[in-house]
């Protein structure tokens, strides 16, 4: 029977096939068919070319406009602390020191708080909880970066100055790091803006990875008789490691980046302190503040340094993320000893 | 049970404790700034807000409606640019994007989604507003177009790629070409989901400050053309909060809650047109 009919369905096949070439009409369908096929293929596939066409135009105009200032300042326009648009005398190191700093420090606070929220999230949180929680945590992704700054200037640094500060500089004030008068535009300020603008990338990412995990990981510890805890501390979390770190990466992208909070809170001023209760720069808050005022060529030159500069770092940390999530998100890593 | 036993029983409970501690934690700032949007913007809206244009400093009053209808034209036209091109790539990498060069296209789009949008700025300045000589809105709205796409295109495939094979195999098989399957079964059924991959794209461009500083510029009189520098809502805000005037501030705070209420209601409509799958979960 079975065999019967698969006969009768070869046979039939070969048929259309044996008839397919002899029948016009078959023919002229399969001539413009294949031509609308072809050209829309071709225009997918040149709407998907722009976006590295994109990627390597924004790589080469940074690079071009920055050349002048690149090549007469050299590598040294990167550890070189002075900047003086009246000298011409260009160096980034501030502006570098303080990105990577205010990042390092916001990151410092929303890893414990992300990371928390993400296991709350997927591990533990009863379902009422779930979803409400978690649309708080997406809403804090949606508040406008220029937003966050205003809140940052009319209610953060006040909140610092009065409650925040003082009991730190009360425990940590004979460190460098807490050294000097707070005024209220500072590292600490940006850190913490960064802080929490970066917690919803980073839990956001971080409960797609442990949701990656599988079920059979949580239920073999909690076979061998581990508790909740342990079952995630010792074989969930191990298991998503690398698209954790990878989450946390993306969050460094973001901060490395983000300007408009950072350009109202930070400070703005070409300095080098290690106290975090001291104004500083960053590189996206120059090019902010200083693009309009570029008059001469040189300037201009040096302002897309730093742009070119901050563009590679935040391609560098984001690639390297993405490769990092991929891994665990894609089931790259099942087996593996992942990392 | 053991002491031990008891040990770590009592452990998975306080660590179950601390990270909802943290998760409440990480959720207050958002209390705090709703909060204060509502408490600090809400008394300085009414309707001459809406329909007039900042009045010259020093003066009390004046409403925001040049940044309003400013963000309208300025995201309409990123829209005009960025949503076919970002549909575009995305239905690219749903349909035929499993070789090489889906890959590479995958991989720019995710990392071009982290590039600080300051960097799109200065570049959309030296194409689109160095060469023409003067600020103009469209230059604002290409750059935000720029910062669209990425977003979209791998929305736009996520949510292509839930559509079932079998759909697919179905048009096929009628002798549907395999465009016409493309856009009139499969893209057609991902609709709702494409819709919301372009309504949180609007929503986060219409946010967006920095692209538009040396693109848009910013505007304090009313302008609708759109080869002249225009003002937004997020531009507005920076200037004020940054300005010495009391009565900026409070400005600054109302067109913060109004453009946050843009935001939510953008975000919320977002959710609404994929409901169903929300609902399922």
């Amino acid at each position: 029977m079975t065999t019967g009919t698969t006969d009768a369905h070869l046979k039939a096949k070969a048929a259309v096939h044996a008839a397919a070439p002899s029948t016009p009409a078959l023919v002229l369908q399969h001539g413009p068919r294949n031509a609308g096929d072809r050209v829309y293929r071709t225009i997918l596939t040149l709407l998907a070319l722009l976006l590295p066409l994109l990627l390597v135009a924004v790589a080469a105009q940074l690079t071009v406009t920055s050349w002048p200032a690149l090549k007469r300042f050299g590598p040294g326009f990167l550890w070189h602390s002075t900047w003086d648009p009246v000298a011409e005398v260009y160096g980034a190191a501030p502006m570098i020191f303080g990105t990577v700093v205010s990042s390092l420090l916001g990151l410092l606070i929303a890893v414990p708080l992300a990371l928390g929220a993400a296991i709350f999230l997927t591990e533990f949180a009863p379902r009422w909880v779930r979803q409400p929680l978690g649309f708080l945590v997406e809403l804090l992704a949606a508040v406008p970066s220029v937003v966050y700054g205003l809140w940052g200037v009319f209610v953060l640094i006040p909140f610092l100055r009065t409650v925040g500060v003082p009991p730190l500089k009360a425990l940590f004030g004979w460190t460098p790091f807490f050294k000097g008068v707070f005024y209220g535009n500072s590292m600490l300020a940006a850190g913490v803006i960064l802080a929490i603008m970066i917690v919803p990338y980073i839990a956001a990412v971080s409960r797609e990875v442990l949701l990656a995990v599988p079920t059979t990981q949580r239920e073999a510890a909690m076979g061998l008789g581990a508790t909740r805890w342990e079952a995630v501390w010792t074989a969930v979390l191990p298991y998503g490691r690398s698209g954790i770190i990878g989450a946390v990466m993306l969050g460094l992208g973001r901060a490395l980046g983000e300007t408009m909070a950072v350009t109202l809170v930070i400070g703005n001023r070409h300095d080098l302190s290690a106290s975090v209760l001291q104004p500083a720069y960053t590189m996206a808050a120059a090019l902010a503040n200083e693009f309009t005022e570029a008059t001469t060529q040189m300037y201009l030159s040096a302002l897309f340094a730093v742009g070119l500069v901050l563009f590679v770092i935040t391609i560098a940390v984001n690639a390297l993320a993405r490769l990092l999530v991929w891994r665990v998100a894609r089931g790259a890593a099942v087996g593996s000893k992942a990392l | 049970m053991s002491a031990r036993a008891i040990r770590r029983r009592a452990k998975s409970v306080v660590m179950t404790g601390v990270v909802a501690g943290l998760a409440l934690l990480a959720v207050l700032p958002l209390l705090f700034i709703f909060g204060d949007l509502i408490h600090k913007g809400a008394t300085s809206i009414d309707w001459n807000f809406f329909v007039k244009s900042p009045v010259p400093a020093g003066d009390t009053g004046g409403g925001v409606a040049n940044a309003i209808v400013g963000t309208g034209i300025i995201v309409g036209m990123a829209c005009l640019i960025g949503l076919p091109i970002g549909i575009g790539a995305g239905l690219f990498l749903a349909e035929y994007g499993n070789g090489r060069l889906g890959w590479l296209v995958r991989f720019v789009a995710d990392v071009m989604n982290g590039t600080p949008s300051i960097v799109i700025g200065i570049f959309a300045w030296t194409w689109l507003v160095r060469p023409v000589g003067h600020f103009s809105a469209m230059a604002g709205g290409a750059a935000l177009a720029m910062l669209m796409i990425p977003m979209l295109s791998r929305t736009t495939e996520e949510m292509v790629r839930l559509v079932p094979n079998s759909l697919r195999e179905a048009a096929l098989a009628l002798g549907y070409p395999r465009w016409r399957t493309s856009l009139a079964v499969v893209a057609r059924t991902a609709l709702a989901g494409i819709v919301t991959g372009a309504l949180v794209a609007v929503a986060r461009i219409a946010g967006e400050t920095a692209p538009l500083l040396f693109t848009a510029l910013g505007n304090l009189n009313f302008s609708t053309a759109v080869n002249h520098p225009m003002q937004t809502l997020s531009l507005q805000i920076y200037v004020y909060a940054t300005g010495p005037f009391d009565e900026w501030h409070r400005l600054a705070w109302a067109a913060a809650l109004v453009l946050m209420g843009f935001v939510l209601l953008v975000s919320l409509a977002a959710r609404w047109a994929t409901r169903s799958r929300y609902e399922t979960r």
